[in-house]
C-alpha cells in the first residue's frame, strides 16, 4: 500500500467515525419516533462550542467535555418536550419543518451566545503524529476511532442487554404492542432524543481539535451524518456505522484522487444512488416509503 | 355577490385590487424594491405550493431550480452575450427538462426519503455553483446584465413592479385553474391516498412529475427575473437555506391555499426588512416561526383565518 493511500484511508476512517456517530443519532430517533431530526447536526455544534467556552472559563478538559455533553442532552430533551411532543401524530412534512425550524433556531441562538468565528479545541493528547505504513496518524484520530468504537460497543450492550434499551427497541418495532406490555412510549421518545443529542455532542467534541468548530459546523456534519444513515439503511445501527465509514473513506479518496473541490458532493451522490437503486440501504434498514 | 366568495373570482379580484392600489403606498424606491421581491418570491411559492400543498410532495431543493433560472440567465447573457429573453426561455426550458428527468426516480420516494433526495439534489447544485467559478464567479457571485424586452431595457422600479405583478397574477390564475381542473382533482387525490388514487385510474407517477415540472418552471422563471432585477447573483440563492425559506413561506401562508402562498411570501419577505434593527435575531425568528406555525396552526395562516371567519359567521347566522 502506498503511503498516500494509507494516509487517505486513515483520514477517511477518522472522519467516517464522526459521521457514524451522527448517523447513529439519526437512527435512534428515527427508530423511536419515525422522525428524521434535521437538528441533529446542531447537537454536534453545541457539543464542540460549549466545550470551547467551558475551557475558556478555566475548567479542565474532562469536566468541560462531560458538562458539554450534558448541555447538549438537555437541549435535546427540551426540544423533544416543547417542539416534537406537541406535534405528535402530525404528517411527515410538518415534522420535517419543525426539526428544520429547530436547527435554524439553535444556529441563530449560537451566533448570539457565541459568535461567528472559528474556534479551536486543544487536542486531547498532543499533536505528535504516529507513523503507520508511511502515513501520519494524529493522536486525536486515535481518540476519535477509540471513543467511537467504545460507544458502538456500549450501545449494542445497552440495546441488547438492558431493560431500557430493549424497551426502546420494542417501541421501534411495534409501538402499540410495546405500549400494551407496559412500556411508556413517551418516555422512550424522550430518552432517545437525549441519547442522540449526547452522541452528536460527543462527535462534535472529538472532531473539534482536528477540523475546528463554529456556529455553522452542524450543517454539513448533520447532512453528511444523515447521508451516512441512509447509505447504511435508515434505522439500522450497524448500517449507520458502516455507512459512516464508507462515506468517510469515499470522501477522502475522492478528495485525494479526483477533486478536493467536489469532495462534499460525494456524500450526496452516494446517498442519491442508494435511494434510487437500493432504497433499503447497504444493510437493509426499514422498508423505504415508496409507492 | 356569490362570485366574491370563490377563490377563482373573488380571490383574483382581491389580488388585482391590492396590486393596483399598492403603488399608492409605495412612496419610495426601497418600498418598490421590497414589493418586487415579494411578488417574485410569491411566484416561486405559488408553484411550490402546487407540489407541497396540493400534491403532498415535499421538496427541500427548490432553490436549485431557482438558481438554475438565475444562473442560466446570468451566464448566457453575461458570458455568451445572448439576448436576455432567449436566455430566460432557455433557462426555464432547462429547468423543466431537468425536473422531468429527475422527477420520475425522485418522486417514487415518499415522505422522509423524498425530503432527503430533494435535499441532496439541492446541495449538489449549490456546491457546483460555488465551485465552477469560471462560469459562476464562485462564492463571490456574478453581475447580471439588465433585462431587455425587444430592444427596450427594463429599468425603473415602477416598470419592474408592473411587469412582476402582472406575472404574479398570471401565475396565480394558472394555478387556480389547474387546481379546479381534472388534473388538479387528481393531484388532491394523490395527497389524500396514493393507493386510492391509483385505484380510480389516476396515473400517480405522471401527475406528480407534471406538477414537479410546473413548480420548477415557476421557480426558474422567478429566479431568472430576480437575477436580472437585482443585477447580481450569489450562491446564497441556491443554498439549502434558501430552499428552506421557500418551504417556510408556503407552509406559513397555508398549504393547499394559493393565496396562502402569496401571503406567506409577502409576510416572510417583508419581515426581515422590518426587523433590520434586530438583524442578529433574524435566524432565531425564522426558526421560531417555522416551529410555532407547525405546532399551533399546522394548516397555515390563511386557511386558519378562513376557518375562524367561517366559524364566526356560522355563529352569527345561528338563531
Amino acid at each position: 500500500m502506498s503511503p498516500e493511500l494509507a494516509q487517505y484511508l486513515l483520514s477517511g476512517i477518522t472522519i467516517g467515525a464522526i459521521y457514524a456517530l451522527v448517523a447513529l443519532g439519526f437512527s435512534i430517533i428515527f427508530n423511536a419516533s419515525h422522525v428524521i431530526n434535521f437538528a441533529q447536526g446542531e447537537f454536534v455544534m453545541i457539543g464542540g462550542m460549549t466545550t470551547v467556552s467551558l475551557i475558556g472559563t478555566g475548567l479542565p478538559l474532562p469536566f468541560a467535555i462531560v458538562a458539554a455533553v450534558a448541555v447538549a442532552a438537555g437541549v435535546g430533551l427540551a426540544f423533544e418536550k416543547f417542539a416534537v411532543e406537541p406535534a405528535r401524530g402530525a404528517p411527515v412534512v410538518t415534522l420535517i419543518i419543525i426539526t428544520i425550524g429547530a436547527s435554524i433556531f439553535l444556529r441563530g441562538l449560537a451566533t448570539l451566545v457565541w459568535d461567528k468565528k472559528l474556534h479551536a479545541l486543544p487536542a486531547f493528547s498532543g499533536h505528535k503524529p504516529i507513523e503507520i505504513a508511511g502515513a501520519a496518524l494524529l493522536p486525536q484520530s486515535l481518540w476519535v476511532i477509540g471513543v467511537t468504537l467504545a460507544i458502538v460497543l456500549l450501545l449494542s450492550w445497552f440495546f441488547g442487554r438492558t431493560l431500557p434499551g430493549k424497551a426502546i427497541l420494542a417501541t421501534s418495532h411495534q409501538r402499540l404492542a410495546a405500549q400494551l406490555v407496559g412500556i411508556n412510549v413517551r418516555t422512550v421518545l424522550f430518552i432517545s432524543f437525549g441519547l442522540s443529542a449526547a452522541l452528536g455532542a460527543i462527535a462534535g467534541i472529538l472532531i473539534a481539535p482536528i477540523t475546528l468548530t463554529s456556529w455553522d459546523v452542524g450543517i454539513m456534519l448533520g447532512l453528511k451524518g444523515f447521508a451516512a444513515a441512509v447509505l447504511g439503511g435508515l434505522g439500522s445501527g450497524a448500517g449507520a456505522v458502516l455507512g459512516g465509514l464508507v462515506l468517510g473513506i469515499a470522501e477522502t479518496l475522492s478528495a485525494g484522487y479526483i477533486s478536493s473541490a467536489y469532495k462534499d458532493v460525494i456524500a450526496f451522490v452516494l446517498m442519491l444512488a442508494v435511494l434510487f437503486f437500493m432504497p433499503r440501504g447497504l444493510l437493509g434498514g426499514r422498508i423505504t416509503e415508496r409507492v | 355577490m356569490h362570485w366574491l366568495a370563490s377563490p377563482r373570482t373573488g380571490g383574483m379580484a382581491a389580488l388585482i385590487a391590492v396590486a393596483v392600489a399598492l403603488p399608492l403606498a409605495l412612496t419610495n424606491n426601497y418600498f418598490y424594491e421590497v414589493a418586487i421581491l415579494v411578488a417574485l418570491n410569491a411566484i416561486v411559492c405559488v408553484g411550490l405550493n402546487l407540489l407541497i400543498g396540493y400534491a403532498g410532495q415535499i421538496s427541500l431543493g427548490h432553490a436549485g431550480f431557482f438558481g438554475l433560472g438565475a444562473y442560466g440567465s446570468a451566464i448566457l447573457t453575461a458570458r455568451f452575450g445572448w439576448p436576455s429573453l432567449a436566455a430566460l426561455a432557455t433557462a426555464i426550458a432547462a429547468a423543466a427538462l431537468l425536473a422531468y428527468l429527475i422527477g420520475r426516480p425522485i418522486l417514487r420516494l415518499r415522505g422522509h426519503y423524498l425530503a432527503m433526495a430533494t435535499l441532496g439534489m439541492g446541495v449538489i447544485a449549490a456546491i457546483v455553483v460555488a465551485t465552477e467559478d469560471r462560469l459562476t464567479g464562485g462564492p463571490d457571485g456574478m453581475p447580471v446584465p439588465p433585462l431587455s424586452l425587444f430592444g427596450a431595457q427594463l429599468s425603473g422600479e415602477a416598470t419592474w413592479y408592473w411587469v412582476v405583478v402582472a406575472l404574479l397574477v398570471v401565475a396565480v390564475w394558472l394555478s387556480l385553474n389547474l387546481i379546479e381542473s381534472p388534473a388538479g382533482r387528481a393531484l388532491r387525490a394523490l395527497s389524500g391516498s396514493e393507493v386510492a388514487a391509483e385505484v380510480v385510474g389516476i396515473d400517480s407517477a405522471r401527475q406528480k412529475v407534471r406538477v414537479f415540472v410546473i413548480s420548477a418552471v415557476y421557480a426558474a422563471a422567478a429566479g431568472s427575473l430576480t437575477a436580472h432585477y437585482s443585477g447580481f447573483i450569489t450562491p446564497s440563492k441556491v443554498s439549502f437555506f434558501h430552499s428552506i425559506e421557500l418551504v417556510t413561506m408556503v407552509v406559513f401562508g397555508g398549504m393547499a391555499s394559493t393565496f396562502g402562498a402569496v401571503v406567506g411570501a409577502a409576510v416572510l419577505t417583508t419581515l426581515p426588512q422590518l426587523l433590520t434593527a434586530f438583524k442578529e435575531y433574524e435566524m432565531m425568528a425564522l426558526g421560531a416561526i417555522m416551529m410555532g406555525t407547525m405546532i399551533f396552526m399546522p394548516r397555515g395562516l390563511v386557511p386558519t383565518l378562513a376557518a375562524l371567519a367561517a366559524a364566526l359567521r356560522a355563529r352569527k347566522d345561528a338563531p
